[in-house]
């Protein structure tokens, strides 16, 4: 008995010794909570308050990501601000998040960041990260569970120290006609190993003229099967090693974190970083990116898919709100009039009043808001205290705090009101238009802001404006009620903003509207066309082509590339050579500069050689000349003065011939001048040094069997080459 | 000189392996396609031979160079049935063709093609056998991609395509949603057509040659935007009305879900079909089966190996407690040993203290004393003085290898004499043409 007792506790501990060791490797887990998405998507809202306290189904954004990491197991966030940080972190200092055990929130200030890269690189240089993190946007909803994507990843980096990174992703086929998921965003190609779920291929802001994916033949190499998706959404949570700090911080070009990061480690294959996939099946995971997944989130959020960040359960910062039937959330003190209608899938805010007759559907209604009778309010997303006067009309639009619409207005679909923008008595605000107190900022026409205009945006411009923002509101009001009165109608105050970038075409693609019928219809005719286009081209290809398959088509693609390459490198070498002459460069710069060009054209010698003869033929047609002597003096010159540069690439009796042959060609084609001379311009050639005479004798060998009008120069030559011909025999 | 479909394969000629699979899946309306007239008048003659009561088979000749499409373009007025199954003579394979038909028809597909795991016996002992193992990694002969039911074939590459990146039509991939992109199957060449459209398409691309690699990925790739019916305009209503009539593939098969196709036809507003579409489908054989295609010498005598080896049910015979054949009437010298997965013809002789391993020998044959035949092939009729060692070669029929002859991966062509006491390795020996 004692015996075994004793065996049993040996074991124990020795279970606890084999588990010690992951015992202390297992840290507190850490998050990276980025508190500013780098866009302008959300503008102008986001020029006055920071999006991830815009409010999402009456609570505000940053709420929602910060319970799901504390339901997940997360123990420390790092809460990167940038845009209006003063914002966040006053109100997080007054929210509960600064108080909860177990769970502890700090914040990372900085004024003079542009993209996602630079914050990860600054808190990298802050050294707070130990272990593996979590790296998420503020604007995430997700109640996803981290266990098994966190375990799958640490068993990946005890295996693999390169494996860096896990992705979530989640299933969700994006529209085959607007060709962008239903959160509407870009569609999305990967390709991703079914057995080891290593991603391999990652291509989003799907290029439309390119049909095709182009996966790398090594891959295929590699991997004998590949699964490529386009029915998968990226959800933007991702789990990452302490590496991928390091590895921003390495490659301080990387901005965006897909953009630059994945595809950068992707085809990066000298360090060999991997990055996984991780799919979820049953739980929700999405990010807020543009007005339509604003709108569709909130909807999943009503509908209780992301279950429990729901309206009644309350989670942080909501108020006690009620269910009833039919997807109705009513918090308390409501005061609603009793002929008003509040259909389906609709939140009301505390303290709310709604007149008599109103009609409110699939919409969510902020707190203190006052809504009068004959009211129709359709799929909007309307904020807190917003007075809505007697006979409005609003149909998906969002509608930010403090707005006042006096009687009669309506929002067309679409339409996003900021801040205390007042609409003036009966004005009818034109569809997907943008108003706000601020003026629009104007465009910079720098190349770096265009660059970045789409992704990054200029935060530059944010923390300039956001200075200026909550103080201008009291006096910029004032000006522009003025000078702008027209534009909302009368008693209006604000500016619509014109649609820049993009233009209107592409603006319903993100706005919180549905996608009008008519936009469908146009898209589906248009993507028939593309797909008869396509294989016109096919069928095109494949009658007139000789040979038929695909193959030999894009064959035939290549040889063009290359025959392409080869005329520029050509050209180059040309405008190299002729400012050597011009420039009286020394005669090794010149072989250097044409060496580089032959690695970066991946050229063999024999193309430089043809190619500096080429070039110093073409510099002596262009001199001046009066008769055919003079020309050959002028070639005579030319070759003695550069037979340096032109001898580094003979190597071999190859490249000599090569020269004749070029030679050849010139007279025939582009430089007819020399056909008389041909003979006399290879005997200077000869005597030079530069062709020896086996290449010149090689050279007429080769021409005997061709035909009669190839063999012009031949014939030209004669005495020369028996000449030759008799001189080698003599020596031997 | 021997026809392709005659090598004899464990001492039968290689079609017959085809025809057998052919004839237990009870397709009994064959028609046998044969390049030059001299080919198929041997090849005729051994079906007639073999088959007279069995199988209804009809040769055809067709001239040569003229390419599996060119043939089946030739021949296509004897094609009277809804689907045709065109198989490659030179299959050596177990899978049912009746299953590649079942999963053509259940899908009412254009197309279906077996698809095989690439082979790796030949790879893996290619230490041994070594005659030509040029490549160093597993061989590649198709990209293949199927949608994630692996059912339907939406891509594919042959030949020289897979040495470039592979490109990816994303209006495809858009319709599917997800495609499994494979790099270690191949295409089996065992092809299920829908006749009408085989021959639609062959009259249509006169410049087809090859089904392989210009009928079957220009069917792939078409499949979303079918040009098959549209210059015959009218057609397509008319075979919506005809229901079963040939060009039946807008009628949804008996899936219980609809595929993607036809998700894909019925348009944006699930109206009335507005897109063509046809089907290409796979049916994959499983790893247990055996599927080689017999195209080159390394793949002659690897199937050899396999057929009286590892895929020994294939040969028909009944093997011995040593699991090697010997015909009855085969004359063995004292001391002389013949290993397992060997075979030894009927009628053949061996001296003495002679040893066969992993190889096989036809009818016929005389064997000296104190022969060494390893990894072999070696056909009828053929004379092997003493002394002789033969590694890894294929000898032809008729051929006499004189005393002391050391042939390693080496192929003797038919008729020829080896001198005696010569040593070769990795050559071609054949007698030079007169």
């Amino acid at each position: 008995m004692g015996a075994q007792k004793k065996r049993a506790a040996a074991a124990a501990a020795a279970a606890r010794v084999s588990e010690d060791p992951d015992d202390l490797a297992r840290q507190p887990l850490q998050a990276i909570l980025l508190a500013d998405s780098f866009t302008t998507k959300f503008r102008p809202i986001t020029l006055e308050r920071p999006k991830v306290l815009l409010p999402l189904v009456n609570v505000p954004m940053i709420n929602y990501t910060l319970a799901w990491l504390e339901a997940a197991g997360v123990a420390e966030v790092f809460v990167f601000c940038c845009a209006h940080s003063k914002q966040v972190i006053d109100y997080l200092e007054n929210s509960e998040w600064f108080s909860q055990p177990n769970f502890t929130v700090k914040t990372i200030e900085s004024h003079n960041i542009i993209s996602a890269g630079d914050a990860l690189r600054l808190i990298y240089e802050q050294n707070v990260i130990h272990g593996d993190f979590v790296l998420i946007s503020g604007d995430t909803v997700s109640n996803m569970s981290l266990t098994q994507a966190l375990q799958e990843h640490k068993e990946r980096k005890k295996k693999d120290n390169n494996a860096v990174m896990t992705m979530i992703i989640k299933k969700s086929k994006p529209s085959p006609i607007t060709r962008q998921s239903r959160l509407g965003t870009d569609e999305l190609f990967m390709a991703i190993d079914p057995n080891t779920k290593q991603l391999l291929y990652y291509e989003d802001k799907a290029d439309h003229s390119k049909g095709t994916i182009c996966l790398d033949k090594m891959l295929l190499a590699e991997n004998p099967s590949i699964s490529l998706h386009n029915d998968k959404q990226d959800c933007y949570i991702d789990i990452c090693s302490p590496e991928v700090l390091s590895l921003f911080t390495d490659n301080f070009d990387y901005q965006h974190l897909r953009r630059h990061f994945v595809k950068g480690l992707l085809l990066d294959d000298i360090m060999g970083y991997k990055i996984f996939t991780h799919e979820i099946h049953s739980s929700y995971a999405a990010r807020i990116d543009n007005y339509r997944s604003y709108d569709i989130v909130s909807k999943d959020i009503i509908q209780r898919w992301t279950y429990p960040y729901v309206p009644d359960v309350k989670f942080c910062g909501n108020r006690a709100t009620k269910l009833e039937r039919r997807g109705m959330y009513r918090a308390l003190e409501i005061e609603q009039s009793r002929s008003a209608q509040v259909g389906s899938f609709t939140v009301i805010g505390y303290g709310t009043k709604i007149g008599s007759n109103s009609k409110i559907s699939d919409s969510v209604i902020g707190e203190g808001c006052t809504i009068g009778s004959n009211v129709l309010i359709e799929g909007s997303y309307i904020w807190d205290n917003v007075i809505i006067e007697d006979g409005c009309e609003l149909r998906h639009v969002i509608v930010c705090d403090g707005v006042i619409m006096k009687a009669g207005a309506v929002l067309k679909p679409g339409v996003v009101l900021s801040f205390k923008v007042v609409i003036g008595e009966r004005f009818v605000v034109p569809a997907y238009s943008k108003v706000s107190l601020l003026q629009q900022p104007t465009v910079h026409d720098s190349d770096e802001e265009l660059e970045y205009a789409d992704n990054s945006s200029g935060t530059v411009e944010f923390s300039s404006i956001q200075g200026t923002a909550d103080q201008s509101n009291g006096e910029m009001t004032s000006e522009s009620s003025e000078a702008h009165k027209p534009k909302l109608g009368t008693g209006g105050v604000g500016y619509i903003w014109s649609i820049c970038e993009g233009g209107q075409e592409e603006e319903w693609r993100h706005s919180v509207a549905p996608i009008p019928e008519d936009k469908l219809t146009e898209l589906s005719e248009a993507m028939d066309d593309d797909q008869e286009l396509v294989t016109q081209d096919r069928t095109a290809l494949s009658t007139s082509g000789e040979l038929i398959s695909d193959s030999n088509a894009s064959e035939g693609d290549d040889n063009e590339d290359s025959k392409d390459d080869s005329v520029y490198f050509e050209k180059e070498v040309e405008a190299t050579f002729l400012r050597a002459v011009e420039e009286n460069v020394k005669v090794d710069h010149v072989i250097l500069e044409v060496n580089s060009l032959r690695l970066s054209y991946n050229m063999t010698s024999a193309d430089c050689a043809g190619a500096v003869f080429y070039s110093m033929m073409k510099l002596a047609i262009k001199t001046p000349h009066s008769s055919a002597s003079e020309l050959q003096q002028n070639t005579a010159n030319i070759i003695t003065t550069w037979q340096k540069l032109l001898k580094s690439y003979l190597l071999e009796i190859d490249e000599e011939i090569e020269i004749i042959l070029k030679f050849e060609e010139m007279c025939l084609e582009s430089a007819k001048e020399f056909s008389p001379l041909f003979a006399r311009i290879l005997h200077i050639l000869y005597d030079k040094d530069i062709l020896q005479e086996d290449a010149i004798l090689r050279w007429a060998d080769e021409k005997e069997g061709a035909d009669e009008s190839d063999k012009v120069f031949v014939r030209q030559s004669e005495k020369f080459i028996q000449w030759l011909r008799e001189a080698s025999e003599e020596e031997d | 000189e021997v026809p392709k479909a005659l090598l004899p394969v464990a001492n039968r000629p290689v079609l017959s392996y085809v025809l057998e699979q052919l004839e237990l899946s009870n397709i009994k309306d064959l028609i046998v396609v044969v390049e030059g007239a001299d080919a198929a008048l041997r090849v005729g003659g051994w079906i007639s031979a073999a088959y007279v009561d069995r199988l209804h088979v009809e040769v055809a000749t067709v001239p040569e160079d003229v390419g599996t499409a060119g043939a089946l373009r030739a021949i296509a007025h004897h094609l009277t049935a809804k689907d045709v199954l065109v198989v490659s003579g030179d299959l050596v394979s177990d899978v049912p063709p009746g299953a590649v038909t079942a999963a053509h028809r259940r899908h009412d597909a254009v197309v279906t093609a077996m698809i095989c795991s690439v082979p790796v016996s030949g790879l893996s002992e290619a230490g041994s056998s070594g005659a030509k193992d040029k490549t160093k990694k597993p061989g590649r002969y198709n990209i293949i991609g199927m949608d994630p039911t692996k059912q339907f074939l939406l891509h594919i590459a042959t030949g020289a395509e897979l040495e470039k990146d592979t490109r990816i039509r994303k209006s495809i991939l858009r319709a599917v949603g997800q495609m499994d992109i494979r790099a270690d199957l191949m295409d089996a060449h065992m092809y299920a057509f829908n006749r009408s459209v085989l021959q639609e398409v062959l009259d249509q691309k006169d410049k087809f040659q090859s089904l392989k690699q210009d009928v079957l990925p220009y069917l792939v790739r078409s499949q979303l935007k079918s040009e098959i019916l549209i210059n015959g305009a009218p057609q397509g209503q008319q075979a919506k009305e005809n229901g079963n009539d040939k060009v039946s593939y807008r009628i949804l098969a008996n899936a219980s879900t609809p595929s993607f196709h036809e998700l894909y036809a019925l348009g944006p507003n699930g109206s009335a079909p507005v897109r063509r579409t046809h089907k290409c489908c796979v049916y994959i054989a499983s790893n247990s089966k055996y599927c080689v295609r017999l195209n080159s010498i390394q793949a002659f005598m690897d199937i050899n190996r396999d057929v009286i080896g590892e895929a020994n049910h294939l040969s028909g015979y009944n093997f011995s407690a040593q699991n090697n054949i010997i015909h009855p009437s085969a004359e063995l010298g004292s001391k002389t040993t013949v290993g397992p997965h060997c075979m030894l013809g009927e009628g053949s002789q061996m001296g003495d203290k002679c040893s066969v391993k992993r190889s096989v020998i036809g009818r016929h044959c005389r064997i000296g004393s104190n022969v060494k035949v390893v990894n072999s092939v070696v056909m009828n009729h053929v004379t092997i003085g003493d002394g002789c060692s033969i590694q890894g070669s294929v000898i032809c029929s008729n051929a006499q290898l004189q005393e002391r002859v050391a042939l390693k991966d080496c192929q003797v062509g038919q008729g020829y004499v080896v001198s005696a006491g010569c040593e070769y390795k990795g050559e071609s020996l054949a007698r030079k043409e007169k």
